[in-house]
């Protein structure tokens, strides 16, 4: 605990140190160059081949998603550009290149996705190596962030700043990516593999990964050693695993040897041929936990044994420069701007450095304009302390090191450019993965249900209801989990339903999935029409309001229900079917028409897919 | 094709303006609202709201209001705008119709001029009429008939520069999309030849083919554009300056992309 204490005692002098100092007028700049600007020219040229039919559709594939370019529904014309942020660190003028960039090749908007990825949806294919070339420019690349590679490697938006976290890990996640990046062992993968490196556990996702990090201090002999509690084989899919702790700690020095053992078993026993089964969590699941953690040992003895000492990470332990950008003009704000009280509760966390809150930014399902960006990135130069941003897990940004007296004026700022309104880190923020708006393996409109749900919640102040806080809703538009629905208190997945003839748009619901100290994935409850999504997460709320205990959260009542300790009326999933069977009825296409509409769109519903690119 | 042996300048940059004016070698075009100019415009420019164009632009009007801006055949005509060169654009190739054959766009938008701290006054400059004559160019306008016509040959690339959620929902059959924002960087209205020529090779937008770009409704857009093709030296560009508009009241087939709900990704 010294350490601990010892660490944040640091950081406060760290603080008070550079507060002192003048602010320089250059903003922070991105000390990692991602980039390389060759592969611009590369990808020109590989398309034109493919185009001139000297490339096989299979190895352009390959090649476009190794370079984080995605398919998109319907069509071979336009592609998705995923843009890694690696520990989930932008810059400003990082930003406002990614501004430049949606209007100029993509739709004027860009996309926050799950995994700290910023995407460029309907990107003409031949535009592609345009975006490499901006992207160069300052220092991103979207190199690997689709394919079977290390995706990106996330790290907690609270990492550094977290009250309850022993160190900050994330120059080790910043380390992690830079040693796989382009590097020979993670270019052939049997599948993508993720690493999610976090703060606590409260705010992790490190069961739900192919390996995941918590970071830890030991203490040995009176002195505290660094090093991580690691989780393997975990997952969300087609089919979700929870991953398994490897040991109780595992020192610094062996992460690096961890992670190549990991991904060399991985890449020698991994399924290369069932593609639906081929990500590690099967391989571990299927062996046994026992057999593949032994594995996992014996492996990192023989790397341990056998790497070059050259062979490491290199983590960069410099602190941050922390300096509280100076106020140019003293615009004091004379009443409190509407709202306010609300925004700052549902949006805002206290730091462990005293005086500092972390500001996280509620978007509608991910998706921010070109011009909102460009705000935001002068929104970090007048307001954060540590000059960037940091992605969350949720769809969404966070700008920390925010002065407490500099709170209202920054609300104030996002209120200009409709970046504040409430409830980010409220059940009011549901997850919805991109959907029918340009996935290929889509069946609903997942991802303007999440829009419609959060204008309806907020409407209704459900943001501001304590109870309902720790809860979260997450959608997918198909079996996939990218919506990570397995994980959320309420979840739902895509898909057809019918009435004798007619279709209409269906959500599998599942209820008590989390992902925090106690991960379980949801369990499966009932079948809902897309536009009775609404109505029943509102019934559900009703119930739980009905038959809460006095200090119940929505999350706590529901993970009673769902494993079985419950002794109110409502005991179980079951229970709650019943009450809500009749909500869900369908109604003939003469009296309701729209009952057989998805969002968005307004000709008859049918399901309709193309091919995947996962398992290319 | 007397315009082969024209100047294949485009732009005209700050400092070479600068100087023509000194020299008194030049008419400025100012393409804002009457109100914008009043109140400060680039020293010695003429005031030409692209409304006031558009309310009649049939080449014997054109002609009227090129002559009260004492234009005459010769002297270099400099149009700018603060809509990143977009109706500038417009304007500039007007006179290219009628036969004007040295105009050009400033490189820049007012906004930057200004930001950059060069000069700009209110004041309206005297003009005296000038005598101008009539050589109308057809090379470079497409109508809807002729377009409909061009379209059924293979080596016609016709380009539509609206916005990428526009082109998906509706666009004339057979058109690219390369939306206006692509064509400029921060602070110039069009990229450097270099970038211009590489972004146009991806896109297959190169050689002989002829080319017809259009956009929403009166060719601002497309104008910014047909002026991008031409910096790269492609020959034989035209602006279908009735653009989309037309084309719908005309009630001519539309195509879009199907199976999908893109607007829904949007964030407007």
């Amino acid at each position: 605990m010294s350490k601990i204490y010892n660490q944040t005692k640091r950081n406060f002098i760290i603080l008070t140190v550079f507060d002192l100092k003048q602010s320089a007028p250059d903003s922070a700049k991105p000390k990692i160059n991602w980039a390389r600007i060759e592969e611009a020219d590369n990808f020109a040229k590989t398309v034109k081949l493919f185009r001139q039919g000297k490339y096989d559709e299979d190895s352009f594939r390959r090649f476009r998603l190794q370079h984080g370019a995605y398919g998109t529904r319907m069509t071979g014309d336009y592609a998705m550009v995923r843009i890694k942020l690696p520990a989930g660190e932008i810059y400003p003028n990082q930003f406002e290149k990614i501004s430049q960039l949606s209007e100029q090749y993509s739709i004027g908007s860009a996309h926050f996705s799950t995994r700290e990825n910023i995407q460029l949806h309907w990107v003409i294919l031949e535009d592609v190596s345009e975006i490499f070339r901006g992207l160069a420019e300052v220092g991103l690349t979207s190199r690997e962030a689709c394919g079977n590679s290390v995706r990106n490697v996330m790290c907690s938006p609270l990492s550094g700043v977290c009250p309850d976290e022993e160190f900050d890990s994330t120059p080790y996640a910043l380390a992690t990516a830079r040693f796989f990046l382009r590097n020979p062992m993670a270019q052939n993968l049997p599948r993508k593999f993720k690493f999610n490196f976090t703060c606590c556990e409260k705010h992790g996702m490190v069961r739900m990964v192919d390996v995941g990090l918590i970071p830890q201090i030991r203490n040995v002999d009176g002195s505290s050693q660094r090093g991580f509690k690691i989780f393997l084989g975990g997952g969300l899919g087609n089919k979700s695993y929870i991953g398994y702790q490897l040991e109780e700690f595992t020192p610094e020095e062996d992460l690096l040897y961890t992670s190549i053992a990991v991904m060399r078993i991985f890449d020698r026993l991994g399924d290369r041929k069932n593609l639906a089964r081929n990500r590690m969590r099967y391989l571990v699941n299927d062996m046994g936990w026992e057999k593949f953690q032994n594995l996992v040992f014996k492996e990192r003895a023989i790397v341990r044994a056998t790497q070059s000492i050259i062979t490491q990470l290199e983590v960069d332990l410099i602190p941050n420069e922390i300096k509280r950008p100076i106020r140019i003009s003293d615009e004091s704000i004379a009443s409190t701007p509407d709202g306010f009280a609300r925004w700052l509760k549902t949006n805002t966390v206290k730091q462990s450095q005293i005086d500092y809150r972390s500001v996280f930014i509620t978007l509608e399902a991910g998706d921010i304009t070109a011009s909102q960006l460009n705000a935001l990135s002068d929104i970090i130069r007048e307001f954060s302390s540590e000059g960037k941003a940091r992605c969350g897990f949720v769809q969404n940004v966070a700008l920390r090191y925010v002065h407490e007296d500099d709170l209202q004026r920054m609300y104030s700022k996002l209120l200009e450019v409709g970046l504040a309104k409430s409830g980010a880190l409220t059940m009011t923020a549901p997850i919805g993965c991109s959907g029918t708006t340009s996935c290929n393996l889509a069946l609903t409109n997942s991802h303007r249900l999440a829009k419609e749900i959060q204008r309806k919640f907020l409407e209704l102040k459900l943001d501001e209801d304590d109870d309902l806080s720790d809860s979260s809703i997450k959608i997918s538009g198909c079996p996939n989990s990218c919506g990570q629905h397995g994980i959320a208190t309420i979840g739902f997945f895509g898909g057809g339903g019918r009435v004798g003839k007619d279709m209409y748009p269906n959500y599998q619901m599942s209820l008590g999935g989390r992902s925090d100290g106690d991960t379980m994935l949801g369990l499966t409850c009932l079948r809902i029409p897309a536009k009775r999504v609404i109505p029943v997460i509102l019934k559900i709320i009703e119930i739980f309001k009905q038959n809460k205990k006095s200090d119940d959260t929505l999350k706590s009542w529901i993970h009673r229900i769902v494993n079985g300790n419950e002794d109110s009326k409502i005991k179980s999933i079951n229970d709650i079917k019943k009450i809500l069977e009749p909500l869900i009825i369908s109604p003939t296409k003469e009296n309701d028409p729209d009952f057989y509409l998805d969002y968005g769109s307004d000709t008859s519903y049918h399901t309709k897919t193309g091919k995947g690119e996962c398992a290319a | 094709m007397c315009r082969l042996t024209e100047s294949d300048k485009i732009t005209t940059d700050v400092d070479s303006l600068r100087s023509e004016i000194r020299d008194k070698s030049v008419r400025v075009i100012d393409v804002r609202r009457k109100d914008d100019y009043k109140q400060d415009h680039i020293p010695t420019a003429v005031n030409l709201p692209l409304a006031t164009l558009l309310s009649d632009d049939s080449p014997e009007r054109v002609l009227k209001l090129v002559t009260s801006m004492g234009i005459d055949d010769d002297l270099p005509v400099v149009v700018y705008d603060d809509t990143f060169g977009a109706l500038a654009s417009r304007v500039a190739w007007t006179l290219e119709y009628i036969g004007h054959s040295n105009v050009t766009l400033l490189e820049t938008t007012y906004g930057h001029w200004k930001s950059l701290g060069l000069e700009n006054d209110s004041q309206i400059p005297d003009i005296q009429s000038k005598e101008h004559s009539l050589h109308l160019h057809s090379e470079i306008l497409a109508t809807s008939d002729y377009l409909e016509n061009a379209k059924t040959r293979d080596n016609v690339i016709l380009i539509d520069n609206r916005e990428r959620l526009n082109f998906l929902e509706q666009h004339i059959p057979g058109a690219i999309s390369l939306p206006y924002r692509t064509l400029a960087t921060k602070d110039k209205i069009l990229r450097s030849k270099e970038d211009m020529k590489r972004l146009l090779d991806n896109r297959g937008i190169t050689g002989n083919s002829e080319i017809i770009t259009y956009c929403g409704s009166v060719g601002t857009l497309s104008g910014l554009a047909y002026y991008a093709l031409k910096s790269v030296g492609l020959p034989n560009t035209k602006l279908y300056v009735r653009s989309f508009k037309e084309w719908k009241n005309l009630h001519k087939p539309t195509e879009k992309q199907e199976d999908a709900s893109y607007w829904d990704l949007s964030a407007e």
